[in-house]
């Protein structure tokens, strides 16, 4: 009996901080969701009964330790719960994207050898039972919403309520198995299992131990000073692991609550009410927002926009002094001040981050002018590096060295080193993965012996001890006469622009550099409809030679700054094209979490890259695209070629 | 799935109707059946009477001739209003929504048959009427997770894209809990994506709530995929009734759909 206490009492795992809080602060809210438009709260002493119950509930199913369960939907209390039951068990919870489609869940479902599966809700069912047949491993499937459930009959499928059910007549059998079972657990012990999305070949398994977690969890709580009064929104997929470290891990170490939106739509509606004190989200969402705030000035009355912009005026000369305490002269001060009543406060307000203290991007790099905009309004918006093999945190920007060209200095316990050879980062830290699951090859090549990280990318520390990313290693390339080509930098810079969502750059042993661009829906609508041009759809928008007009514009500017930088101003591009569809996840060309997949790019698009190093400027063209609900169709268009502006770098400096 | 469904008996009976405007005839001795828990389709090509045939089943307009049989009972003449507590709800080919209020308060107005007390009270919003509004604020908000157009709740309908108008709309009439429900060309003027919603969300309809639908549709693909019986008119006269794979195949269908010459 006591050694289940002092097993219980050394807070090395989660279900073991788990009744910690439900002794502590029992009445704290732990998780909060939004149903049928009202926050309803689950306090800690809730979260750790229906933990309890089911896990007594799949534990009935007969549960063994280290069975792996997939958790596949969108961010939801129950699927939190449901990890921290797993858990509880001794099993493995493998969260999935939950936008899969059902091939790609398949693969997961069965290298992660999947018993149970616990989903959201019936279309989450149905992907599932779909590639049942084809994971020998998967006997049961659980399921949250009942909703369009009522017609299946299949045996395995049960409701997460019914499981509970059975989970308070197995506690009431087996009063003490709860507890025992959380008492076997140790940190050494593989907690959770997350696939990595992959820009190459499959995804992998990168197997996290609870003391990885949790140690990382804890020393970032520590460095950004997270406690249990804190407030973060979870709407980032839950198989990502910056969602499982800061809605998950180190909301389970600090004790703070956790919200989750009433639906992916309502994500920034949820945000405005529930006011966070921490944000995370990549620069892509950051975007988004900055692009609908402009899009509603441009459509206000006059003597608001004239208010609006000479206060963001202000704001861009005083707001980031003052947010990191240097000396602004009086007047300054005062004209901030009254923009904060008029503009910078409402606007923080609308923007749901009235009450934040720190907000964070990552993986990508971040527009200056974007970065600018949140830190000028008073947001203390950071950057951050990390890999899901480091439990996510490998840098953060301290709170008052905050530069948008570096990602910071390294987190408590992580080192540093650059490779001299490829310039490819390197890091140790308490965070760093036990493994890939099943898969020893890949795990020998990133992880070395004594337990340094291959990143796959390029960077160097500068001499404040700060990270640079350049891009990624075995990207970079170079032109035919021996420039470096750096494709991840240069499509950032394009993609700085509002009008342009994606671009992917062309280079490597070529002569000159040419790009593929997807326009940006949402800002290029607005703009067809302030003058009036009529569109059908993307392809109809996107070929038109208005838009490919605002485009040129657009990279023939970024052209202009490459060329002030002698070593990049080979790299302008010189020839683009706007492609016909968005590139998707759906179609294998983006990875779930957005980046660019070059190889399938680079293949599916081969006759598009030949014609942009010909001088052809139009070409037919015929695509294949997967729909949502799988079925797959031809796009037929044709394509038209533009050259841009190159600018030598003479030419700029006179 | 289909074998879990039970469709019941007739619940609408429409008796050899006739109707005219002045010198016009819409509709001529048209008698159709609709049964509890199914969904028909009354298609034709324009001008044959469908609409009208809708007007005349929820009192909007009175036919000369003819009878309707509602829930058992039997009436010549109806009014709108007597319709809607009968349990008859409908939504329009043209959006008619209020535009300058909320999804959410368009949707509430469909449940005002369903309210006991007066304006008076609703506008005090105390006790009772307070509790009453919270009840059925709750089967809106229902709705509203059912339609998922929770993102929209607070924003104005006249601000929203068309195929979200008719979503609301299709919500504002399932407020009021119908037996019969009336779609007037519920997917005209919208896109693919958007049809496959409305299709989902009205099979949805019908399969949860167990609600009898009554469709006018002019896509063909979406009628024979989602009727379990249709009614065919032309000229406001019914040439065709049955399952959807018969009138499919019927001759006088087919000649009214391509247009041969009528005498």
């Amino acid at each position: 009996m006591t050694d289940r206490q002092d097993s219980l009492s050394s807070l090395d795992t989660f279900p073991k901080l788990l009744l910690d809080h439900g002794i502590n602060r029992p009445n704290r809210v732990a998780l909060r969701e939004k149903d049928l438009g009202i926050w309803l709260t689950w306090d800690w002493s809730q979260v750790v009964e229906n933990v309890r119950s089911l896990a007594c509930g799949l534990a009935s199913f007969g549960f063994e330790r280290e069975d792996k369960v997939a958790i596949v939907g969108d961010n939801r209390p129950e699927l939190y719960m449901a990890m921290m039951a797993i858990q509880s068990l001794g099993g493995i919870p493998v969260p999935v994207y939950q936008d899969s489609v059902a091939e790609e869940m398949q693969y997961v479902l069965e290298h992660a050898e999947v018993k149970f599966a616990i989903v959201e809700n019936q279309e989450q069912a149905d992907k599932v039972l779909s590639v049942q047949d084809r994971c020998p491993n998967l006997t049961s499937i659980i399921y949250n919403d009942p909703r369009g459930m009522r017609h299946y009959r299949q045996s395995d499928l049960f409701a997460y309520k019914e499981v509970q059910a059975r989970g308070h007549q197995f506690d009431k059998n087996n009063p003490d198995y709860f507890l025992d079972e959380i008492a076997k657990g140790k940190g050494a012990d593989v907690g959770v299992m997350l696939y990595t999305s992959g820009t190459t070949g499959r995804p992998k398994g990168v197997m996290l131990s609870y003391d990885n977690v949790i140690i990382t969890c804890r020393n970032a709580n520590a460095r950004e000073r997270f406690r249990d009064t804190d407030d973060v929104l979870a709407y980032l997929p839950m198989a990502w692991v910056g969602d499982h470290a800061i809605s998950y891990g180190q909301a389970l170490c600090a004790g703070y609550s956790v919200s989750c939106p009433e639906s992916s739509d309502t994500v920034m509606i949820d945000l405005r009410e529930l006011g966070p004190t921490s944000f995370f989200a990549p620069p892509r969402i950051f975007e988004n927002i900055l692009t609908n705030v402009m899009v509603r000035m441009e459509d206000a009355a006059p003597i608001k926009r004239k208010i609006f912009a000479y206060f963001m005026g202000v704001a861009k000369k005083s707001g980031t002094k003052l947010l990191e305490s240097k000396p602004v002269p009086l007047l300054d001060r005062i004209m901030y001040s009254i923009g904060k009543i008029l503009v910078f406060g409402p606007l923080r307000d609308t923007l749901g981050f009235s009450n934040i203290r720190i907000a964070y991007t990552g993986g990508e790099a971040i527009g200056p002018e974007l970065f600018e905009f949140y830190r000028s309004i008073g947001v203390n918006l950071k950057q951050l590096y990390g890999q899901t093999e480091a439990t996510v945190y490998v840098t953060i920007q301290p709170d008052d060295e905050v530069n948008v060209e570096t990602v910071g200095t390294p987190v408590p316990d992580c080192e540093i080193k650059i490779d001299e050879a490829t310039k490819e980062v390197l890091y140790r830290s308490p965070g760093v993965f036990v493994g890939y699951y099943k898969n020893e090859e890949a795990t020998r090549e990133t992880k070395t012996e004594d337990g340094w990280v291959h990143t796959g990318d390029a960077g160097y520390i500068d001499d404040d001890g700060h990270v640079r990313i350049i891009d990624r290693a075995k990207d970079v390339g170079k032109l035919n006469d021996g420039t470096m080509f750096a494709p991840k930098f240069l499509e950032n810079k394009l993609k700085f622009h509002a009008n342009i969502r994606e671009a992917v750059t062309f280079g490597d042993g070529k002569d000159y550099v040419t790009a593929f661009i997807n326009i940006d829906l949402d800002s290029m609508g607005n703009w067809a409809e302030r003058n009036n041009l009529n569109y059908g759809s993307y392809v109809d928008l996107a070929n038109r030679d208005e838009v490919y007009a605002i485009i040129k514009g657009n990279i023939e500017e970024s052209n202009r700054s490459l060329a002030a930088d002698p070593s990049l101003a080979g790299s302008q591009v010189k020839r683009f094209l706007i492609l016909h569809k968005m590139l998707d996840a759906d179609d294998g060309e983006l990875t779930r979490t957005g980046k660019i997949r070059r190889k399938i790019v680079f293949e599916r698009y081969d006759d598009l890259i030949e014609a942009l190093y010909s001088d052809k400027d139009l070409i037919p063209i015929e695509a294949k695209v997967t729909f949502e609900n799988g079925k797959e169709g031809v796009i037929k268009a044709e394509l038209k070629i533009r050259d841009t502006e190159v600018y030598s770098s003479v030419q700029k400096a006179s | 799935m289909t074998e879990t469904r039970n469709i019941g008996d007739t619940l609408l009976k429409v008796d050899n109707i006739s109707l005219s405007f002045g010198g016009v005839k819409a509709i001529t001795g048209v008698s159709l059946e609709i049964r509890e828990r199914e969904i028909c389709a009354i298609i034709g090509p324009n001008g044959a009477g469908k609409t009208s045939m809708l007007n005349v089943i929820n009192g909007f307009y009175h036919p000369q001739e003819g009878t309707i049989t509602f829930g058992g009972e039997v009436r010549r003449k109806m009014r709108p209003h007597l319709a809607a507590q009968g349990g008859i709800a409908r939504t329009f080919q043209n959006v008619a929504l209020f535009t300058g209020m909320s999804t959410l308060d368009n949707i509430m107005t469909g449940r005002n048959l369903k309210m006991k007390r007066n304006f008076l009270w609703q506008a005090i919003n105390i006790g009772p009427a307070r509790k009453e509004e919270l009840e059925h604020r709750e089967f809106v908000e229902r709705i509203i997770d059912f339609l998922e157009i929770e993102a929209i709740r607070k924003t104005p309908v006249g601000r929203l894209p068309y195929g979200l108008q008719k979503r609301v709309e299709l919500g504002r009439a399932l407020a009021a809990e119908p037996k019969l429900l009336l779609l007037d060309e519920p997917m005209a003027g919208m896109n693919v994506e958007e049809k496959e919603d409305m299709c989902r969300f009205i099979l949805d309809t019908n399969d949860e709530f167990g609600t009898t639908i009554g469709l006018i549709e002019h896509d063909m693909g979406v009628v024979m995929d989602l009727s379990d019986h249709v009614v065919v008119l032309d000229h406001g006269e019914k040439i065709a009734d049955g399952v959807p794979d018969v009138v499919r195949a019927d001759q006088n269908v087919i000649d009214a759909y391509l247009g041969v010459a009528h005498e």
